[in-house]
């Protein structure tokens, strides 16, 4: 019976939840939003969801491999990238663009800065950017649909309003999966539950764009609702605006992130020149983080007043 | 409560083994006695190889101040002074002895007087009693203060461990031995507030404690207070309990007598009041016998030094190869080479854990999700102290208080991502420790 038994520090026993198994749920999450893009927009935007996850995917292993890392099988973070990439590029987007944002995702801003956990800022949001920028020509002669429709098929400008229906069920132009508020809507509660997420930073988010809205729009609460609703907020305030990553651990520092990430949607779509306000906002916020978490760091007990 | 609770993490209780009464287990061939079952300078063997000893007697005495007296757990012949590899890394003497099957008691055992201050000081000295939470640290020191300090005596009754319920089965079958000690502690020591904190979970347990209470406010001049709190893990953390009971934060690097308390395990306390009863010092230990790979699961009454494979053999042996086998709770326990690993003092629970017990996910980068800061009960932030660490940064470690780590395992525990945590913590201690020495040493 004495045989060597395993020596190791304590804890000797874990709670369970896992890296791998948060991505999962990050992915289940997403489901109903690509399941609802696919049926607004065509069975094609099941076709960039599937070359945008696999080149993510791919390149990461590529990466790993040239970098001499072990490869993260199984981690699911790469897919997580490429699948939120995919619901916010227009279904009608060139495949080969696709493959171009998923290789500036994973290798610039995730592998080049170290892998997961290291980046700065979500690569999602930032392959989106860039691609916003790269492919501006392209895609607005091609597919006006990448651009946030806050500026244009929305009720933010002057234009006839959709119905908040229509904006409930995803019915106008867009990303693939960011226009079905209530697939979003879904996703959110189901990540709440799962304590994957906690409310601090869509809420703060959120709450904060429909009350400058409800203000700026002459006290109107359908127009803020629209607000909501609209322009990829929802799928950026409560899942990439949540990445662990590159937002602030601590509840107030999720509540000053979010706060400020909806200032900046608010000053770009109210006074921007530029069309897209959320992913801006997050990509700006994600380069405060570090300041952020830095002034909420919890109080230590027992150093320094006599309060926990 | 006008103040919040601290973190903390809801861990599995498994307290499978609460409504089980210690049994008694029949005297061992062989016990192997380590020096060193406190915390302090280890204790010196007065006894020689060939001396015939019995349950009780002395064979070593206290190494200092801080330290304790060590007795012998049976009757019989000593047959080997060694050295035993203690778990830190460091070897003291250990004394063996075989045991003669008697179990008879020393016959100049009777109980002490007690009549003063330093009487009681002297007996709870002499009675080899030391923090039996786990922390092992010699009892009669943390009395040994101006006793106009201790505003209160807070019993830790928490046993928020999984698995362990040794202190349970203390509060349930000795609240006798708890009361004698209470009330010379109150008559002799001048304890004005007695208060006990209980985790919510052990129902029978804050009955019990509900009726000390009758018993010793009976005998006049106290309050008495039992504090209900919620099972969250690490309620039985000093300095956590503290500050639930009676709501004082004990400083970093200071101790409970320092905002006038004083924290005492229940399982210490009943083990005092016993020698006070009847003069027969701290010679076996109740210990919770659990884990996957046990066959019958209990409370069992050890000698000290009665090797684990014994323990587990009188639980009907294990019924599978365990994974881990551990001293204590599977959040702060200690895991043994083997099991002629003997039972200490301290010793509160042994677990022959199986392979699913301890299964961990596999160890990834740190993905930054908060997890560990936000369940830290201190507020720290373990991941920012791993990353500097890494760089071996002391400034930036000494201004995230590492040296505040309890090391109760909840960032671990909670972590995704299985970082060594609670590991990088321990080390970032000693190397602040070094840096620290090493400019005193400049200076
Ligand atoms: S719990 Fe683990 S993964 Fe999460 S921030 Fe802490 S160290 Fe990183
Ligand atoms: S940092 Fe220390 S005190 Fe905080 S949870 Fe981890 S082990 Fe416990």
């Amino acid at each position: 019976m004495n045989t060597q038994l395993k020596l190791s520090v304590s804890p000797h026993i874990h709670s369970g939840r896992s890296t791998r198994r948060i991505m999962l749920d990050v992915l289940i999450a997403l489901l109903p939003a690509t399941a609802a893009g696919a049926v607004i927009f065509g069975l094609r935007s099941l076709l960039v969801v599937a070359v945008t996850v696999a080149a993510c995917v791919g390149f990461e292993a590529l990466f790993s491999l040239i970098a001499k890392k072990p490869i993260p099988v199984g981690d699911l973070s790469a897919a997580v990238t490429g699948l939120l990439l995919a619901l916010n590029l227009p279904a009608n987007i060139p495949l080969w663009q696709c493959v171009v944002g998923s290789l500036f995702a994973i290798v610039v801003v995730k592998g080049l800065f170290g892998g997961l956990g290291a980046n700065p800022v979500n690569p999602a949001i930032t392959a989106r950017v860039f691609m916003l920028v790269a492919f501006a020509t392209l895609t607005k002669a091609a597919f006006p649909t990448i651009v946030d429709t806050a500026s244009s098929a929305t009720p933010l400008a002057a234009e006839k309003a959709t119905s908040l229906t229509d904006l409930l069920l995803g019915l106008h132009g867009g990303a693939i999966g960011e226009t079905c508020a209530a697939a979003l809507l879904l996703g959110g509660v189901y990540l709440l539950v799962r304590r994957v997420i906690t409310w601090h930073v869509p809420v703060a988010f959120i709450g904060t764009v429909f009350l400058t809205s409800f203000i700026m729009e002459g006290m109107d609460a359908t127009a803020a609702l629209a607000a909501i609703l609209s322009g990829g907020l929802l799928i950026g305030a409560i899942f990439m605006a949540t990445d662990y990553v590159t937002s602030p651990a601590t509840p107030w520092g999720k509540i000053i992130f979010g706060l400020g990430a909806s200032l900046i949607t608010f000053l770009i779509r109210y006074f921007g020149s530029y069309p897209e306000g959320v992913s801006f906002a997050i990509l700006f916020m994600n380069i405060l983080t570090p300041y952020i978490s830095s002034w909420t760091r919890r109080r230590i007990f027992g150093m320094g007043g006599s309060k926990a | 409560m006008a103040f919040s609770l601290l973190h903390g993490v809801h861990v599995p209780h498994r307290k499978n083994t609460r409504d089980m009464a210690a049994v008694r287990m029949d005297a061992p061939k062989t016990v192997v006695i380590p020096m060193s079952m406190h915390i302090g300078a280890p204790a010196k063997p007065v006894v020689k190889v060939g001396d015939t000893v019995k349950v009780g007697t002395l064979i070593a005495e206290a190494g200092g101040f801080v330290s304790a007296p060590i007795h012998a757990s049976v009757s019989g012949k000593v047959t080997k002074i060694t050295d035993y590899l203690l778990s830190n890394g460091t070897t003291v003497p250990a004394v063996v002895i075989e045991s003669d099957g008697e179990m008879t008691p020393d016959e100049t055992i009777a109980p002490p007087v007690v009549d003063s201050r330093d009487t009681l000081l002297e007996a709870i000295k002499r009675s080899g009693v030391v923090g039996l939470g786990g922390a092992g640290f010699p009892t009669h020191v943390k009395f040994s203060v101006d006793l106009g300090r201790i505003e209160y005596l807070v019993v830790n009754c928490a046993e928020c461990e999984p698995y362990v319920t040794s202190d349970t089965r203390t509060m349930l079958d000795r609240v006798d031995d708890m009361k004698t000690a209470l009330v010379a502690m109150k008559t002799h020591f001048g304890i004005r507030n007695i208060v006990v904190g209980i985790e919510s979970n052990k129902k029978a347990a804050i009955k019990s404690m509900m009726g000390l209470m009758n018993e010793v406010v009976a005998t006049g001049e106290c309050t008495f207070t039992v504090k209900v709190l919620p099972s969250v893990y690490p309620q039985g953390g000093e300095k956590v309990l503290i500050y639930h009971t009676v709501g004082r934060v004990v400083p970093v690097g200071k101790l409970p007598i320092d905002v006038g308390c004083i924290a005492v395990n229940c399982t210490t306390l009943a083990a005092i009041g016993a020698y006070l009863k009847t003069g027969m010092p701290l010679v076996e230990k109740c210990v919770t016998v659990d884990g996957g790979c046990v066959k019958e699961p209990g409370n069992v009454i050890v000698p000290v030094g009665t090797a684990m494979s014994e323990v587990f053999e009188f639980c009907g042996g294990l019924t599978e190869a365990p994974d881990k086998v551990i001293y204590g709770g599977p959040m702060m326990g200690i895991t043994v080479p083997d099991t002629s690993a003997p039972i200490l003092k301290n010793t509160n629970a042994i677990l022959a854990l199986s392979k699913k017990e301890t299964k961990l996910p596999k160890t990834t980068p740190c993905i930054r999700c908060g997890r560990c800061l936000n369940t830290c009960p201190f507020g720290l932030s373990p991941a920012a102290i791993a990353r500097a660490y890494d760089k071996r940064d002391t400034v930036a470690l000494d201004k995230l208080g590492v040296q505040a780590c309890m090391e109760c395992g909840c960032c671990s525990f909670v972590c995704p991502a299985n970082r060594p945590l609670v590991q990088t913590n321990k080390l970032a201690k000693v190397l602040l420790k070094e840096e620290k020495a090493k400019e005193d040493a400049k200076a």
